[in-house]
């Protein structure tokens, strides 16, 4: 069995990579391809999303790096470690160095939290007093050292999840895979354990692969992103890019939730033109980061004139970059999109269309 | 009550107690046994050998449906060669044990395949191998169902160790039977039946406190 390459010559070997990776069921009418012909690359130390409605074939991806799905076609490597040839010996050694959270957590239940997190240890024969104190460091890192003894039935999800984390770090892995993790938790607990998710990267360089069908868990913590649709590659890049410029139609339709699109009433109020009548024209002012990273100017939206009103929109700010959409109005009189155009960029103004001045 | 009739209710207790304990003993590791290999052999689970798997569980249903007097009867030469004799208490260990063996192999089969997959998968995921999930996932998380079909299974035995008087086995069902139905001495029969009611009442009560205790899900 190849030993795994730790610290500095491993920089020089690719860390995860997928080559044409295939994946077909056998089902009812013939086999079923669950992943089709997949070739990227996983960088090491960053967190790589990837995301697809429920059926795209994210879970069984995710699965090919620890085999716990075997792929039909194709190679997973990971550090040089061919994934798809290893025996058992081998695939137990892999999995050590790759540690992975679950959406129910996966707690065991007749174990206590200690037991839980020391339980990879044991089994790989660590003396006791050495796992003792490891599972203690761990314990305090997620915060939890004061439930070591509690039963995981005791605990609230995040808790719970936090446990499964201290349980996947154990083994100091290099990777660590996240199956839906944040799904079952309310939106506070999510936050948290994102923050946590993101100071692990932070702290112990540790490469996270994390698959979600939300797109505000990858704005939050990913850096680059791979859009699943029906077993297929349709997008990847960084995240604020592929925020900024989606282009393709399953990662628009799943953008959509965190759009600023036109509100229902100003949408029923819009006409394509006021046929010389007073009245506003209502524009669109796209920020997709990469010509301005530091933000929006205020002084530029001066440009507009002295009547532009914000009605809708916002601002995030992704990996250092602003990517959003701001929706305003300006007088329709005196306005010209030219003018606005060059103050602001070509391609990030348009006019949706204008309502009319009410009396 | 004369003394020589307490003394048989004495005798008849401990010969109850010892048929009972020593084929539970004897049924419920075979049993278990059993369960681990018809669970982890079954088709994706973790030792895959589906025709294996499936000559065992017939073999089961096949104990399963013998009616248990007829059991008694056809083990006779297995009783021989194993115990030496046909007669007496420890002759009944033999067919109590068999009779109950696919019995409690099925009720600790249901316990081991409700444990929840996803345990299997993290447990894969973290580095076990084959034989530590068996040890570490699927017969902890199962134990309460364990615990709990020990139970019924004990209770069933006791049950039909009253059967096992046909072989001179002695117990209280015999006792029961020869005394209070025979011979009509309706006293005897309620008497026995009284103590048998308390037997299994504190094997029931045991069994539930004990499987309380090991259970941690809620």
């Amino acid at each position: 069995m190849t030993e795994p390459l730790k610290g500095g010559p491993a920089q020089a070997v690719p860390h995860i990579v997928f080559d044409r990776v295939h994946k077909q069921y056998p089902g009812p009418g013939g086999p079923v391809t669950a992943l089709e012909a997949l070739s990227f690359e996983v960088r090491r130390g960053e967190v790589f999303g990837i995301i697809g409605r429920s059926g795209a074939g994210k879970s069984t991806l995710l699965r090919t790096i620890n085999r716990l799905e075997d792929a039909t076609g194709g190679r997973v490597s990971v550090d040089g470690v061919e994934v798809n040839h290893l025996d058992e010996d081998g695939l137990v050694a892999l999995r050590r160095r790759i540690g992975m959270i679950f959406q129910h957590f996966n707690l065991l239940s007749a174990k206590t939290v200690r037991e839980n997190v020391a339980l990879p240890l044991k089994v790989a024969g660590v003396k006791p007093a050495e796992a003792a104190q490891r599972v203690d460091a761990l314990l305090d890192l997620v915060g939890l050292r004061d439930k070591a003894d509690t039963y995981p039935a005791k605990l609230s999800g995040g808790q719970k999840q936090r446990v499964g984390i201290a349980r996947a770090l154990v083994h100091q892995p290099e990777v660590l895979l996240c199956d839906e993790a944040t799904s079952a938790l309310d939106p506070e607990t999510t936050q948290s354990i994102l923050t946590l998710l993101s100071d692990i990267n932070r702290s112990l360089g540790l490469t996270v692969v994390l698959i979600t069908h939300d797109m505000a868990v990858i704005r939050e913590v990913c850096d680059r992103v791979l859009v699943l649709d029906q077993g297929r590659l349709v997008e990847l890049g960084e995240v604020w890019r592929v925020f900024g410029q989606p282009q393709a139609d399953a990662t628009r339709a799943l953008l959509r939730p965190l759009q600023h699109d036109l509100p229902a009433d100003l949408l029923a109020a819009l006409v394509p033109d006021l046929q010389g009548r007073p009245g506003q024209a209502v524009i669109s002012l796209a920020c997709a980061g990469e010509s301005l990273p530091h933000g929006l100017p205020l002084q530029a939206l001066a440009a507009l004139g002295p009547g532009a009103t914000l009605l809708h929109g916002g601002l995030d700010r992704i990996r250092g970059h602003a990517q959003g959409r701001l929706l305003l109005s300006v007088p329709a009189s005196g306005f010209h999109i030219d003018n606005a155009r060059a103050a602001l960029g070509a391609d990030r103004l348009e006019i949706l269309g204008y309502v009319h001045a009410t009396d | 009550m004369s003394t020589p009739l307490i003394d048989k209710y004495v005798q008849a207790f401990l010969e109850t107690l010892l048929m009972v304990s020593v084929s539970a003993v004897i049924a419920i590791v075979t049993g278990l046994l059993l369960a681990v290999v018809l669970t982890v052999t079954a088709a994706k689970s973790l030792y895959p050998r589906p025709r294996f798997n499936k000559a065992l569980s017939i073999t089961i249903n096949v104990f399963r449906a013998v009616p248990f007097i007829i059991l008694l009867v056809a083990l006779l030469p297995v009783t021989r060669f194993l115990v030496g004799t046909t007669l007496g208490t420890w002759a009944a260990v033999v067919p109590l044990s068999i009779n109950l063996i696919p019995f409690y192999a099925r009720i600790a089969q249901v316990s081991l395949n409700d444990v929840d997959p996803g345990l299997i998968e993290a447990a894969r995921a973290m580095g076990c191998r084959r034989w530590h999930i068996v040890r570490h996932v699927l017969l902890p998380e199962a134990l309460p169902g364990i615990i709990g079909g020990m139970t019924v299974s004990v209770i069933a035995m006791i049950n039909a160790s009253a059967m096992a008087g046909a072989v001179g086995a002695g117990g209280l069902g015999d006792l029961a039977i020869r005394y209070g139905y025979e011979r009509y001495e309706t006293r005897v029969m309620f008497e026995v039946i009284v103590v048998l009611v308390a037997l299994v009442s504190l094997i029931q009560f045991a069994g539930e406190w004990l499987a309380r205790r090991v259970d941690h899900k809620r």
